[in-house]
């Protein structure tokens, strides 16, 4: 099971609604490389796992990706809030914003909603933590991306953080493997 | 130690839990970092008790309600609002 801790695995402090990049930070909440589907990915692969040391890895780097998961909608979320009419006609965030207003949906920065479509649960381990190693790399080359679109410090931050984990979890399934 | 200093120190030590935590998962027999783990999980509690005290309930069923007539889980700010990690105007 789980338990909710009041609070985020690291802060998040932005001072200036942003919705064209809150679009783009979307890719990391709902898109198919994104933190939900990191979770979901690790969750339902363990109950397939063999060793105890794959067990573990992946239930508690699967946790760890619902606190990711959080941290990237609050990003979205910081950055929606206060957003002027006009920024969401200038931005493009008007199309979202129809159908979402300036709520957080677990969708792609082009808008596709989440889906199980793009992660796997082959019950074979180590074809499952190839695929995870895979999709670190893939996470950790989506925030370089972000990076390089992002001049925000406040939003910087936290990015970085992010993006440092794609890499210690990418060492720690090739060592369960 | 003030709401804000708690929680950064909490977060802190929080999060080098997780981490040596993952790293143990695959380095089972490190005597040096189980006893690091150890000494961090202690130190979270210890913050984690003070931290408690002064902004109400961290876990959403393993916090005792320290106030005796209002439930304090429900409390604003919550961790995605600006607020909760900052002090305004900061």
């Amino acid at each position: 099971m789980w338990i909710y801790e009041k609070k985020l695995i690291f802060p998040v402090n932005i001072k200036n609604p942003d919705p064209k990049l809150a679009k783009i930070m979307l890719e990391q909440y709902g898109g198919s490389d994104g933190e939900l589907g990191a979770s979901v990915r690790y969750l339902s692969q363990r109950f397939a796992m063999v060793t105890p040391q794959a067990k573990a890895t992946l239930n508690d780097i699967g946790t760890e990706e619902i606190a990711h998961t959080e941290v990237m909608g609050t990003i979205v979320r910081q950055l929606l809030k206060g957003a002027t009419q006009q920024q969401i006609m200038d931005s493009g965030f008007d199309q979202y914003f129809v159908a979402h207003g300036l709520g957080v949906y677990p969708c792609s920065a082009a808008g596709d909603p989440w889906s199980a479509g793009g992660i796997q649960s082959k019950g074979d381990p180590i074809t499952d933590l190839y695929e995870d190693m895979a999709a670190e790399k893939k996470a950790l080359k989506t925030y370089d991306y972000l990076i390089a679109l992002t001049s925000d410090p406040d939003v910087l931050k936290p990015l970085r953080f992010l993006r440092e984990r794609e890499i210690v979890h990418f060492q720690r399934f090739g060592e369960a493997k | 130690m003030d709401r804000e200093t708690l929680l950064t120190k909490l977060m802190e030590l929080d999060f080098m839990a997780v981490d040596l935590g993952l790293y143990l998962n695959t380095h089972p027999d490190n005597e040096e970092a189980i006893a690091e783990y150890n000494k961090i999980v202690k130190a979270a509690d210890a913050v984690r008790g003070k931290y408690e005290k002064v902004a109400g309930p961290v876990c959403s069923f393993r916090s005792i309600n320290r106030c005796e007539d209002k439930w304090q889980w429900d409390d604003n700010p919550w961790p995605w609002d600006r607020e909760f990690n900052f002090k305004e105007g900061c």
